[in-house]
């Protein structure tokens, strides 16, 4: 990578910006984010990413990306994972273990259903409010 | 056709215990009834915080937040806010109860926290300068390298009016100021990442969430006050914030935003990373900047100031972790904006950890200013197992408790200090019934006993000593003079120890003394331990009355002293008790007591 000037910074940022941006607001495909701070993989998260590849595959979801990113905060519910998909409001789930794993990738990318007992609040609203 | 409204019912305790069950029910059969089954769906969530308000309920996409929800708004909430696609008003949330000192707008306050820090932590990838990128980052740097001279960054941190965040709350602008004046061709930035209270992970969570944050402020100060390197201090214990560091430092490298020649402005700047080997004295700046030469940890006699005679006796500014975090949004925000938000003395937000007895743990930000009760029992949900509030703990080692007669004292550095704790960097920890002060003293002493440097007498000598004392009233042996001894010893280390860690180190027995002397009390005039937690002073036994020989007790002893015949009742042998309470937990009849 060369090194940057101002306008190729500004470039660089108004690309991807674009791109993160429309992912988050308007999400053409599934996006599963696991948050994979020391807390989240001290409860487990790593093997979370296994489990939504092996369940994706299972279930004939393609069009999908696993991100990752660090704590949300909710450190009472780890594991949390953030799941987007396209024309449903994006949630937080906390406390995902395997079992609800799988549930997230049944229910919810497939079924578009909503799963239970495991939705926690956003913590705040987002102050670059994107 | 596809679900449009999805009813979120929050399933916590607090909630199922005001009868948030009969409300998700309620709801489930309102949609069957009114016959938009396929337009709604209702789910019962994890605790959403706000358990004094509870049940309550919000829908999605639109956000809108009930509270005090009763099974019998249900079919409302379907035929209104389903059905009409209009509010319920009624049940909204009144955000004008709100008691925060917050004069912003357009920002919906219900769940009290504003991240400002953790802006990007939980959003970004943090091995992606991309997506960091994405979101205004470099913009500040941007700004500062090519609008702005180091003069008028120093104005802008002072319109923030932004305090270092490290604990102490020294204002940050001064300390720039006086780094940038301080005359010397070669100047430092440092980076404190050495956190090391017991119960605190803030600076850990921001490191690994936002790494390419700390960097870009650290070259900030590095353009402001002349510097052309920059040192992160950050403990060993911290693998992953380390290796977040190592890749944001590598591709901003890459990207030329530290090196030479950033964005082509001719400034110079570059970074590095430091391990501490986790010792606590290294938090104070001048331990730290030994440690980082290579030398013992240990500090030494202020003046000089880092700012003066710092890394290398050359000038230096030491910042903590959450600081820096602060520094981008204030240049890209402007101070004006950043100090609308907290209070007028303490602006912007504190991150807090908040641990302990509390239903949700967990990190928070949250403007200055807002109050105990709201971080409990708003955003907390409030304390485990339908116990009682005893104390919240702040400040770690050098902090103190806050009791439940101030719960409503806003939180900054003035208010804090005056109920003699600390803001510290932001360790909470909630306690309920079940902890015993004189055991949290004890605690904390024994911490700063492992963690005193020993090289000022007050401190080496002072926390041993206090550590005595407390376990000598811990183990019954404890006299009137005994508290009277504490106070003189630990007046004695705030006025003479050589640094923060002595100063500070009495705090926790000081503050417990002060707010909980009739548990002291307890402990040295009637023997007693009115928590039950110090093992010395507690007794279990068994009542004849209510114990039918079922012999569980027995088995359960780690020790075998529990006698009796099977049907017959049992006797506790006192003298090889343990006090582990094993019996206690195990008795399905309620016949072992604890006194």
């Amino acid at each position: 990578m060369a090194k940057l000037t101002l306008a190729d910074l500004k470039k660089l940022r108004e690309t991807y910006a674009a791109e993160f941006h429309a992912r988050k607001a308007d999400v053409h495909q599934v996006q599963i984010t696991v948050g994979l701070g020391t807390c989240g993989i001290a409860a487990g998260a790593l093997d979370l990413l296994t489990v939504f590849a092996e369940e994706l595959v299972k279930a004939g979801v393609r069009e999908v990306s696993i991100r990752h990113t660090g704590c949300m905060g909710l450190c009472h519910s780890e594991p949390t994972v953030e799941v987007a998909v396209p024309g449903m409001p994006t949630v937080i789930y906390g406390n995902v273990n395997g079992e609800t794993g799988r549930k997230i990738v049944q229910q919810h990318i497939v079924r578009k259903l909503l799963v239970n007992d495991h939705i926690f609040d956003k913590p705040a609203a987002d102050i670059l409010n994107t | 056709m596809a679900i449009k409204t999805y009813i979120l019912v929050c399933g916590g305790t607090g909630c199922l215990a005001t009868r948030g069950g009969e409300v998700y029910e309620a709801l489930k059969k309102e949609i069957t009834e009114q016959g938009v089954q396929a337009q709604a769906q209702v789910v019962r969530t994890g605790c959403f915080g706000f358990c004094a308000k509870g049940p309550v309920v919000k829908t999605l996409p639109d956000e809108t937040f009930y509270v005090n929800v009763q099974d019998t708004d249900a079919q409302e909430i379907v035929a209104e806010h389903v059905v009409k696609g209009r509010p319920v008003k009624r049940l909204l949330y009144d955000q004008s109860q709100s008691r925060l000192n917050v004069r912003m707008e357009d920002i919906s306050f219900y769940q009290k926290q504003f991240r400002m820090v953790l802006r990007n932590c939980g959003v970004i990838d943090p091995e992606k300068i991309e997506e960091y990128i994405a979101r205004n980052g470099y913009v500040a740097l941007s700004k500062v390298l090519t609008e702005m001279t180091p003069d008028q960054v120093v104005d802008e941190l002072k319109k923030s009016g932004l305090r270092g965040r490290g604990g102490a709350g020294f204002p940050t602008w001064l300390k720039w100021k006086f780094t940038k004046d301080a005359p010397g061709d070669e100047k430092y930035v440092v980076c404190n990442a050495d956190e090391g209270d017991p119960g605190a992970y803030m600076d850990r969570s921001t490191i690994e969430g936002d790494p390419h944050s700390i960097l870009e402020a650290m070259a900030i100060a590095g353009r402001t006050v002349g510097a052309s390197k920059g040192v992160i201090y950050i403990r060993a214990e911290y693998p992953l914030a380390i290796k977040h560091l190592e890749t944001a430092i590598r591709q901003a490298r890459e990207y030329g935003l530290l090196g030479k020649d950033i964005l082509g402005s001719g400034f110079t700047f570059d970074v590095e990373i430091r391990l501490g080997a986790g010792a606590f004295v290294c938090g104070e700046e001048t331990a730290l900047l030994a440690s980082t030469m290579g030398r013992r940890g240990m500090p030494i006699p202020r003046p000089p100031f880092p700012a003066v005679s710092g890394l290398w006796q050359k000038p230096t500014v030491i910042n903590n972790v959450e600081t820096y975090a602060n520094i981008p949004v204030i240049i890209t925000g402007g101070g004006d904006w950043f100090a609308k938000v907290g209070t007028p003395k303490s602006p912007g937000t504190k991150v807090f950890a908040l641990t302990g007895k509390i239903i949700n743990s967990g990190l928070i930000e949250v403007p200055m200013g807002i109050t105990l009760r709201e971080i409990i029992y708003d955003i907390g949900g409030g304390i485990r197992d339908g116990k009682a509030f005893k104390a919240v703990q702040t400040g770690g080692p050098s902090g103190g408790v806050i009791t439940a007669d101030y719960l409503d004292v806003p939180i900054d550095y003035e208010h804090l200090a005056e109920l003699g704790s600390i803001m510290g960097s932001g360790g909470m920890i909630v306690m309920d019934e079940d902890d015993c002060m004189v055991d949290v003293a004890r605690f904390y002493q024994d911490f700063c006993v492992d963690e005193s440097c020993g090289k000022c007498a007050p401190c080496r000598i002072g926390t041993r000593t206090l550590l005595n004392l407390l376990e000598q009233i811990a183990e019954g042996q404890g006299t009137p003079e005994h508290l009277e001894k504490i106070a003189e010893v630990g007046h004695a280390m705030q006025k003479a120890a050589l640094c923060g860690l002595g100063q500070t180190a009495p705090n926790p027995v000081l503050s417990t003394m002060k707010y909980f002397e009739a548990e002291y009390r307890a402990h040295i005039d009637d023997k007693r331990c009115p928590a039950g937690k110090c093992t010395h002073l507690v007794t279990y036994e068994i009542d004849p009355e209510k114990c039918i020989g079922c012999t569980l007790c027995a088995r359960k002893c780690p020790v075998n002293t529990i006698e009796g015949e099977r049907q017959k009742p049992h006797r506790i042998i006192q003298e090889n008790c343990i006090k582990c309470g094993e019996c206690l937990r195990a008795c399905k009849f309620g016949a072992v007591s604890r006194r």
